[in-house]
């Protein structure tokens, strides 16, 4: 097995399965000769033609409506918005078109797309070039939001992306694009939509979080570990929508304390559909009040404050703390 | 035309200035002292200056993502600029815009823009609130080759003429939307044609040549003054670097940038044409480079010295009152 970086491992399963079925189409800005802005895309068109992956002028609402129109015209478009920052132009395409097609044709037509958007801090940008709004697709009836949390995963889910006859907005945290290699076996890994996993074992805790926070959070769990003696469990939801709460409701049924973690902005944020959820489920298990650890209502800023809007591992343990004294 | 020369040595001044900043701001980036990503307009000089040195205070214009020329040739504080692509709390936006968001509502800059194809509409705006409010300004809004793709110029083109605005679409082609060379993104035989297609009157001119298009745009300015509507320039010109400082630019022919450097440089065209014209002498230009490379040197300087944003900034401007 070979160890990837996460821009690797999605290049891996882009490869993979534009070889397997020829369907697949690659489209989006600079994707093609010059193979994405973040390489993501990188040798592709080399290997399957301008014709698969093909360069589009600079215009992201015509990229993700020809893709649904191609989408249920029998084509399986894979798009690439360079930033999630500079999807809402595309935003319409994909509210008003694509996540209803099923939907008003009574489920005659149905929209096998992919969206990827790097999204997320830590590239010392501002704006734009670091937003976490996924709740803007998670909010949206008809998407899926995928949001992997490391290279194997993120190979996996987007292959089963890929196959999802429905419309999947995939989101790749920039901050863990190269932070770190993990084992991805050449060999096919699908992963199922909709699922979380438990990323670490623990009695004590609950921690859910998602994306390229999950690293920040197993970081934080190892300092309560060592210092505190508390066992964090932390659940990864790698799906934001359809939205796995059975796991997080039998964890907290089991630990009694939940915190959960985002750098998404706060209000209206994934957070708060949790905590309904664990309200409606899990409510008179709850010994403390649940906790979030979020990016701010703000602007994400340029980078001398962007650590400080996006959660530390340093606020991580805070907000564990508060959970667990109450 | 006749050029006084008080306004040749600004011309030359304002196109060297923003020449150093950016060549400054490569060395900058690379030193780890400006973050993010940084656009840079090196070669373009002569139609951010060609256009901004035909406006006033009161004028607006709207930017790109490549928006120091069109900064610094609108008047914006070249130190303040500095600071502000550098994050510094006492930057132009207070650290807050940083290179892509660079904005000075008192010099008119409405501001760059991440977006692309982000400024045409709002100088519709802007201008619909002068000719409203019997105002003589105009608005000036820059897009690149990429951005004239975008659905919202080609509805603001649109609305332009609709509404007779006093807009010029400053149309910078540098043939390359980010990576991709316009002969295969641009449909169309060229922008001036789409433009114009709107139903405006729509010019080409040589951005590389700073008179041509101060001449050409003057009968632009003239029209959107007296209120003639629109106008659209498809201003043909370079870029020296990479879509972001950084880019190793694969998509460039080996030699292309040395080739443009020597043939399509708009400094070296000023300089070969006002010495030529015998309307500076050389001494006199070279004065003008060392005042503005200790210019330069002061913004970095003092830049680097400024404080940080406090930690409070994080969460201010948001609403009026936060």
């Amino acid at each position: 097995m070979a160890e990837l970086t996460m821009v690797e491992a999605i290049n891996l399963a882009l490869r993979q399965e534009m070889e397997k079925d020829e369907s697949v189409h690659v489209m989006g800005c600079d994707v093609g000769v010059n193979g994405g802005v973040f390489r993501v895309t990188d040798g592709l068109c080399d290997r399957f033609g301008e014709d698969r992956v093909m360069d589009t002028p600079l215009a992201e609402s015509a990229i993700v409506g020809m893709a649904t129109g191609m989408a249920v015209k029998g084509l399986k478009p894979v798009c690439e918005m360079q930033f999630s920052g500079f999807s809402y132009f595309a935003f319409h395409q994909l509210e008003s078109q694509a996540a209803r097609m099923r939907w008003r044709t009574r489920g005659r037509y149905q929209v096998p797309m992919v969206v990827r958007m790097p999204y997320g801090g830590g590239v010392r940008a501002l704006e734009h070039h670091s937003e976490s709004r996924e709740v803007y697709y998670a909010h949206t009836p008809g998407l899926k939001m995928v949001i992997p949390s490391g290279p194997r995963n993120a190979r996996a889910l987007l292959v089963s992306a890929i196959r999802d006859p429905d419309p999947v907005v995939f989101f790749e945290g920039k901050l863990i694009y190269r932070s770190f290699r993990e084992e991805v076996p050449e060999k096919e890994e699908t992963l199922p939509i909709g699922e979380s996993r438990i990323a670490r074992d623990g009695d004590d805790l609950t921690v859910v979080t998602y994306g390229a926070m999950t690293q920040r959070v197993l970081e934080a769990a190892d300092v309560l570990s060592g210092e505190d003696g508390v066992e964090v469990e932390v659940i990864d939801l790698l799906t934001l929508s359809p939205l796995d709460d059975a796991p997080v409701a039998e964890s907290v049924r089991k630990t009694g304390r939940l915190v959960i973690v985002h750098e998404a902005h706060r209000s209206f944020g994934p957070g708060a559909e949790l905590i309904a959820r664990i309200n409606e489920k899990a409510f008179y298990y709850l010994e403390a009040p649940v906790q979030r650890v979020t990016g701010y209502d703000t602007i994400v800023p340029y980078f001398a404050r962007e650590q400080a809007y996006l959660p530390s591992v340093e606020r991580i343990v805070a907000g564990a703390r508060t959970a667990l004294e109450f | 035309m006749q050029y006084e020369k008080d306004f040749l040595v600004q011309a030359y001044r304002t196109m060297k200035t923003i020449r150093l900043f950016e060549e400054r701001s490569i060395v900058e980036f690379e030193r780890g002292n400006i973050p993010g990503f940084v656009h840079v307009s090196d070669g373009q000089e002569a139609v951010a200056v060609g256009m901004c040195m035909h406006l006033t205070d009161s004028d607006v214009i709207g930017s790109t993502h490549r928006g120091h020329g069109h900064s610094i040739a609108k008047g914006c504080d070249v130190i303040g600029m500095m600071k502000e692509i550098m994050g510094r709390a006492t930057g132009l936006c207070r650290g807050k815009g940083g290179s892509m968001h660079i904005a000075d509502f008192h010099k008119g800059m409405l501001g760059a823009n991440a977006i692309v194809g982000g400024a045409p509409p709002l100088c519709n705006g802007a201008a619909l609130s002068a000719k409203t409010l019997g105002k003589k300004d105009i608005a000036v809004s820059f897009t690149g080759d990429g951005g004239s793709s975008q659905g919202t110029v080609l509805e603001a083109l649109n609305l332009a003429v609709v509404l007779k605005l006093p807009h010029i679409f400053m149309f910078e082609n540098n043939q390359y939307g980010e990576g991709t060379g316009v002969s295969y993104a641009l449909g169309a035989k060229d922008i001036a044609s789409r433009a114009g297609a709107f139903g405006m009157p729509a010019e080409k001119v040589d951005g590389t040549d700073f008179f041509a298009v101060y001449e050409t745009v003057a009968g632009a300015v003239k029209r959107a003054r007296d209120g003639g509507g629109p106008t659209s320039i498809e201003a043909d010109t370079v870029r020296f670097n990479g879509h972001f400082i950084g880019d190793p630019q694969l998509y460039r022919a080996k030699d292309e940038v040395k080739k443009l450097r020597k043939e399509r440089d708009c400094l070296t065209k000023f300089r070969e044409r006002v010495t030529g014209e015998g309307w500076l002498k050389t001494s006199e230009l070279k004065t003008i480079d060392q005042e503005v490379a200790d210019l330069i040197d002061r913004a970095v300087e003092e830049a680097l010295a400024a404080p940080q944003p406090d930690p409070s900034e994080l969460t201010t401007d948001v609403y009026v009152s936060y």
